[in-house]
């Protein structure tokens, strides 16, 4: 189980400091879904970030099954069995797919598996394997490479921030396959960073970010009401590959 | 004379676990030529001109073969010169096989310089891979410096193939190609210094023939107080096509200096350069970190990458 109590975070532009976190607190139990949402801005990356310790907070504390980690570095969070596909993944100039995959699995990962790993996320294995990680792979590629590198792993808990942004209709419904796989195995807990109603429609409970503050958190019925009447109903965010 | 353990293992650093006495090839140990071998293609003679180093006759019938010309230097104070000539003829299929270790034990400078010139007969294809590699505890300097002259012929090809990743001190490093008609040149050199190294690289590639072209990748580590200058100068003089690339990542109090230049002396001449010098990327270590990875594991995964 995660728990989360009174996380704050704020940053310091031209003088002036801004509130990002304030006072943050949830928990999240063994083999549950959250999915986060809310508006842009509001806080939902450098929650996560947070969380992995990509970002330190200035107070607060966090548990992973009654351990607390809190003053835990990024490697040691993750040894802990934290895990995170992020929002904007880096390249990786002279690195293949495959070598990205067995680093994030921590070890050497058979061909097959890296196969599996990719084609889970909708692309076909056997171009992407020896790619390189560089800037010749685009945005939607990148992005499924970055969660496959996630899946590659068991975690206790893994942290998906916006997995939809800019893959395929295709691709998505694999990726939801994919989470619903995971959740119903129970072994992992998930928390999904998400404005996807399909996304949404399988969590166990859903966290609404906003101004830095939980607004909300329940069911999908409870937190939900209006918030997606003006969105479409196709799942693509990057409008050239819908 | 033969090769003690330490001298074997260098060899083995140089030339990958490839190496054997079999098929063409020669071996310089402590500035003699210890051992060599001819194919039916490939002759090696020593040189009459009284300088040290050898011929390589190429004959055009030669395809898809292998030539190993290691060198090893293991005693401390020697400064071994060589000059190699190499004479490929029309349509050969070539791979030659250089590299040069040093293990100074010592308190004196080692030093191998090597001299190649390389005359590349019409349509011939030749890959030339170097790598150069130093070690020991001594505290004397472990110095190399490559001059690789390359004359191509109409149509042919030639891959320069060069990496430095640990324990040469002091390197300065010049090559020459002039390119005839048609020909073209593939040039990879990966490196990565330390500690007090330094590193310089002059280039100068001459664009003369018609359609002739070359494409220059540089990729670079700077660590430590490690110094390295890259100088790549492509000058066309006809209708060409040059890219120079040079990325490098510069590391704690290291210095790293590129300076391009760029000539065209014709108006189909078509020349990129392109440089970068940069840290390494914050957002990659962090990624690799929530794999695990302490800050130093990570880095040193990102540099292996960059330099593959
Ligand atoms: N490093 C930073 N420097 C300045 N502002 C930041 C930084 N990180 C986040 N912010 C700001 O914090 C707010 C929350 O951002 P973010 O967590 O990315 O929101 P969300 O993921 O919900 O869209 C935004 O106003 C953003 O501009
Ligand atoms: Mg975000």
């Amino acid at each position: 189980m995660l728990k989360v109590e009174n996380l704050n975070f704020q940053i310091t532009e031209d003088g002036k400091t801004k509130k990002i976190i304030d006072d943050v607190s949830f928990e999240v139990a063994d083999g549950e879904l959250l999915v986060i949402t809310g508006p842009n801005g509001g806080g939902k990356s450098t929650l996560a970030k947070l969380l992995m310790g990509v970002e330190k907070a200035d107070s607060g504390r966090i548990f992973l099954d009654g351990e607390e980690i809190t003053d835990y570095d990024i490697n040691h969070r993750a040894n802990a069995g934290l895990g995170f596909a992020f929002q904007q993944p880096p390249r990786f100039k002279g690195m293949t797919v495959e070598k990205l995959l067995s680093l994030a699995a921590g070890k050497q990962l058979p061909t097959a598996v890296c196969c599996k790993l990719l084609s889970n996320v909708g692309l076909c294995a056997k171009e992407y394997i020896n790619r390189q990680v560089d800037a010749t792979l685009s945005g939607g590629e990148m992005k499924r490479i970055e969660i496959a590198t996630a899946m590659a792993k068991e975690h206790k808990i893994c942290i998906y921030d916006e997995p939809e942004a800019g893959i395929d209709l295709w691709s998505f419904t694999m990726l939801v396959k994919q989470f619903e796989k995971i959740h119903k195995e129970k072994k992992e807990s998930i928390i999904i960073i998400s404005h996807q109603e399909r996304i949404i429609n399988m969590a166990d409970r859903i966290m609404v970010i906003k101004d830095g503050k939980v607004e909300k958190t329940g069911q999908k019925e409870e937190v939900m009401q209006g918030l997606f009447m003006d969105n479409p109903v196709c799942g693509c965010m990057d409008e050239e590959s819908c | 004379m033969v090769m003690d353990e330490t001298a074997k293992a260098v060899l083995d650093v140089i030339n990958g676990e490839e190496f054997k006495e079999e098929g063409a090839y020669n071996v310089r140990y402590n500035g003699q030529a210890l051992c060599h071998g001819d194919t039916e293609h490939v002759k090696i003679k020593k040189r009459e001109d009284g300088k040290n180093g050898i011929d390589v006759y190429i004959s055009g019938e030669a395809k898809e073969e292998r030539l190993h010309i290691p060198v090893v230097v293991s005693v401390s104070g020697m400064t071994d010169e060589v000059y190699n000539d190499f004479y490929v003829g029309a349509g050969a299929d070539v791979t030659i096989v250089a590299g040069c270790g040093i293990h100074n034990a010592g308190c004196n400078d080692s030093r191998h310089d090597g001299i190649h010139t390389f005359h590349v007969e019409k349509g011939a294809n030749v890959r030339y891979e170097e790598k150069h590699y130093g070690e020991g505890e001594g505290t004397g300097e472990r110095i190399l410096n490559p001059v690789t002259k390359i004359i191509l012929e109409e149509d042919a090809v030639f891959t320069l193939d060069t990496s430095q990743i640990k324990g040469v001190d002091s390197t300065v490093r010049k090559t020459e190609v002039i390119l005839g008609k048609g020909s073209k040149l593939f040039v990879t050199e990966k490196l990565m210094t330390h500690g007090e190294q330094s590193a310089v690289s002059n280039m100068d590639v001459v664009l003369k023939g018609e359609d002739s072209s070359a494409q220059i990748i540089s990729r670079s580590v700077a660590d430590g107080k490690s110094r390295q200058v890259f100088h790549p100068r492509a000058i066309g003089e006809n209708l060409c096509h040059a890219h120079i690339q040079c990325d490098s990542i510069i590391m704690d109090h290291a210095q790293v200096a590129s300076i391009p230049e760029i000539d065209a002396k014709h108006i189909d001449a078509a020349i990129i350069h392109e440089a970068a010098i940069g840290r390494i990327n914050n957002e990659q270590l962090l990624k690799l970190r929530t794999f695990g990875m302490t800050e130093e594991e990570a880095e040193a995964v990102i540099i292996e990458a960059f330099l593959n």
